[in-house]
């Protein structure tokens, strides 16, 4: 996805787009409004991620500005300031959802493709791999032209293969991704998703295997 | 206070015009007695070398001046007596002046005025001592009249003090009042300076509540964007180490390694959750001292924050289903009442396990409006319920799970604030129920 973050200190801009671009996202980065109103009049974007307190203003007026410009745009914010007075205002002014820093990135990507959902119109979002279409927003994998819907970690599970065919993924960084870091999961609990993920597949002549002592990786026959 | 120091003054009053005016009677008296005395004294002469004395009529009827008075006296020459009644007391008298006793004679009370002279006759000094005594009846009545008019004075004093002070107590009161009516008249965050118009003498008081409340209002927006500073300064470097954590992560390849990092996660997971409660709890402790009263639709807030919530639980493969919701107002401050909401929300959602429900119910009942929060976690620990609410405290249950104890006390706060309140308690089965009581 393409993502324009408006957030004006700097070493934590750096940080977001690096781990952005762990998910293969593009990132352009406007640290003030103004740069923020070249970016946007330039570029189009799948998403905006706005930092709420601005040198050069308040990012509340970037909001106004943009409903004003029927903008279709979803913009999240997100803010360091105490959550509760602050919410009601943010989501009146047209933000389509908000998160308070430190932002788990888990729940950032939950809340984008909820609101990427919500968008009427939506462009498809749809990847083809051998003969199988993902449809991440949707949840669908359309395989053989049935349609399975994926729950939400089988969803995310599948989306960490397909963003990265043929790459290998030890049991423990398919964890980190699935699981949140408060929990204690077993491995075991890859195995059994792994196990849902193979038949949806089959079938097709996409599959998942299992490298003997390294992970899964997703390949194409 | 007033009505003691009336009264007081009222008694003082009596006393001394009743004291003063018994004085002046009996001084009256005893004039009346001791010019009969002496006019006796006057009329003793020496005839041919012997006392003689010419009783005068208008001594003894001088003393009849007041109805149902008896008179008495008693005449001695040289300690002999000689006229009137001779078991008279006698008292102590003086030469040429007159002295006074009262005494009981005949079974009455008496006054006894006694005075003596002496007189040069043939056979030498001769000593003419004459007491003339009156009933005190007549005094006594006289006594009693005055009393009542002293009496009728102190009362009517201490009334008149009394309309007195009400009208000028009234006076200043009613201004007062207005001004009280309009202070309290004020919403919960007005700190405008009073309007209404005050007598000169109110305006000290007026002006000292004006600073006062100039000086409030400049410490609350103090301390809120201190908070909000504060807020924007712990999260800021907080977001960059925990994204930067994500990061590293990624990249790491030893598990040792990743487990370090996977911890240092959620060691800032919990200091931020930390961090955001207390914020909270700051923010709370403004907002239910000067608790906003507006109109709340219970069931649309509950919706609101199950739909926020949504991709978090998502996340955990939680579902949350919402089983009753009566339509509800209740009146409060919707965003402490969020808040409170939330709070409970987030709990469920964080400690129970994944793949599991949580039921979500808003019904009345008892005159409150109860919403009931039911998962189908760990439950609470029995003995730790009630210590749950206290501050930092957090239950058996909890370890391994990153989270601050001051959610709940939160919450409590909030609810209390409401004339409500929060009960924890574990279903029957497994999991916990948290139900949050508003009064309707």
């Amino acid at each position: 996805m393409r993502f324009l973050l408006i957030e004006d200190n700097q070493a934590l801009a750096k940080a977001v787009i690096e781990r952005l671009s762990l998910d293969s996202h593009i990132v352009d980065h406007a640290a003030d409004l103004t740069t923020a109103w070249d970016y946007t009049a330039t570029a189009e974007y799948d998403l905006i991620l706005l930092d709420i307190m601005l040198p050069d203003g308040d990012g509340r007026s970037f909001l106004e500005q943009h409903r004003s410009d029927k903008s279709r745009t979803p913009v999240i914010v997100l803010t360091a300031r105490s959550e509760v007075s602050d919410r009601v205002g943010i989501l009146d002014l047209g933000a389509d959802d908000y998160m308070v820093k430190p932002i788990d990135f888990s729940e950032l990507e939950a809340r984008c493709r909820a609101v990427l959902r919500r968008q009427t119109g939506a462009a498809q979002n749809t990847i083809s791999f051998g003969e199988i279409e993902f449809d991440s927003l949707a949840a669908t994998l359309r395989v053989n032209g049935t349609e399975v819907q994926l729950r939400t970690k089988e969803l995310r599970l599948f989306e960490v293969f397909i963003n990265a065919p043929n790459q290998i993924f030890p049991k423990s960084q398919l964890l980190d991704r699935l699981f949140s870091y408060d929990v204690e999961a077993s491995e075991n609990a890859i195995e059994v998703y792994v196990g849902r993920l193979r038949k949806h597949l089959s079938g097709s002549n996409v599959s998942i295997t299992t490298v003997r002592g390294l992970g899964y990786k997703l390949e194409c026959q | 206070m007033l009505l003691i120091s009336a009264a007081g003054i009222a008694i003082l009053l009596y006393v001394v015009v009743q004291s003063v005016a018994e004085q002046i009677a009996q001084e009256s008296q005893d004039n009346i007695l001791a010019a009969s005395a002496i006019s006796i004294l006057d009329s003793a002469r020496v005839v041919e070398g012997d006392i003689s004395i010419d009783l005068p009529y208008s001594s003894l009827s001088m003393l009849d001046s007041v109805t149902d008075e008896r008179a008495f006296y008693a005449i001695r020459l040289n300690d002999e007596f000689l006229s009137g009644y001779p078991d008279l007391p006698r008292i102590a008298a003086q030469k040429d002046t007159t002295a006074f006793q009262s005494t009981t004679y005949l079974g009455e009370e008496v006054r006894i005025a006694s005075t003596w002279r002496s007189f040069s006759t043939l056979e030498g000094q001769a000593y003419l001592e004459i007491s003339v005594a009156q009933t005190l009846t007549g005094l006594n009545l006289s006594i009693a009249r005055i009393s009542r008019i002293s009496s009728a004075i102190g009362l009517g004093f201490f009334l008149l003090s009394m309309v007195v002070a009400m009208v000028i107590a009234q006076s200043t009161i009613r201004p007062l009042h207005r001004l009280t009516g309009s202070v309290s008249r004020r919403g919960p965050s007005d700190l405008s300076p009073v309007a209404a118009p005050v007598p000169t003498e109110m305006a000290p008081l007026v002006s000292s509540l004006n600073s006062l409340m100039t000086r409030l209002q400049k410490s609350l927006s103090r301390s809120e964007d201190f908070i909000a500073e504060a807020a924007h300064r712990v999260r800021t470097p907080m977001a960059i180490v925990r994204t930067q954590a994500e990061v590293t992560l990624r990249r790491v390849e030893k598990e040792e390694n990743r487990l370090a990092v996977r911890e240092m996660i959620r060691a800032v997971d919990e200091s931020s959750r930390t961090a955001g409660q207390l914020l909270d709890h700051a923010m709370v402790s403004f907002r239910t001292d000067d608790l906003a009263r507006e109109t709340i639709q219970l069931d649309e807030l509950i919706l609101d924050t199950v739909n926020r919530l949504h991709p978090i639980s998502e996340l955990r493969d939680v579902e949350i289903r919402i089983q009753t919701l009566t339509r509800t107002k209740i009146q409060g401050d919707p965003i402490l009442v969020q808040n409170a909401i939330q709070n409970v929300l987030d709990n469920a959602v964080k400690y129970t396990f994944s793949d599991t429900k949580i039921a979500i119910m808003l019904d009345h009942s008892d005159g409150y409006a109860h919403i009931r929060v039911h998962d189908e976690g760990r439950g609470f620990d029995e003995t730790e319920i009630d210590q749950l609410l206290r501050r930092f405290e957090r239950g058996k249950n909890a370890d391994g799970i990153v989270g601050s104890g001051l959610g709940l006390t939160i919450v409590d706060d909030i609810m209390r604030a409401h004339g409500g309140h929060i009960i924890l308690t574990n279903n029957a089965g497994e999991g916990a129920c948290v139900t949050l009581s508003f009064p309707l």
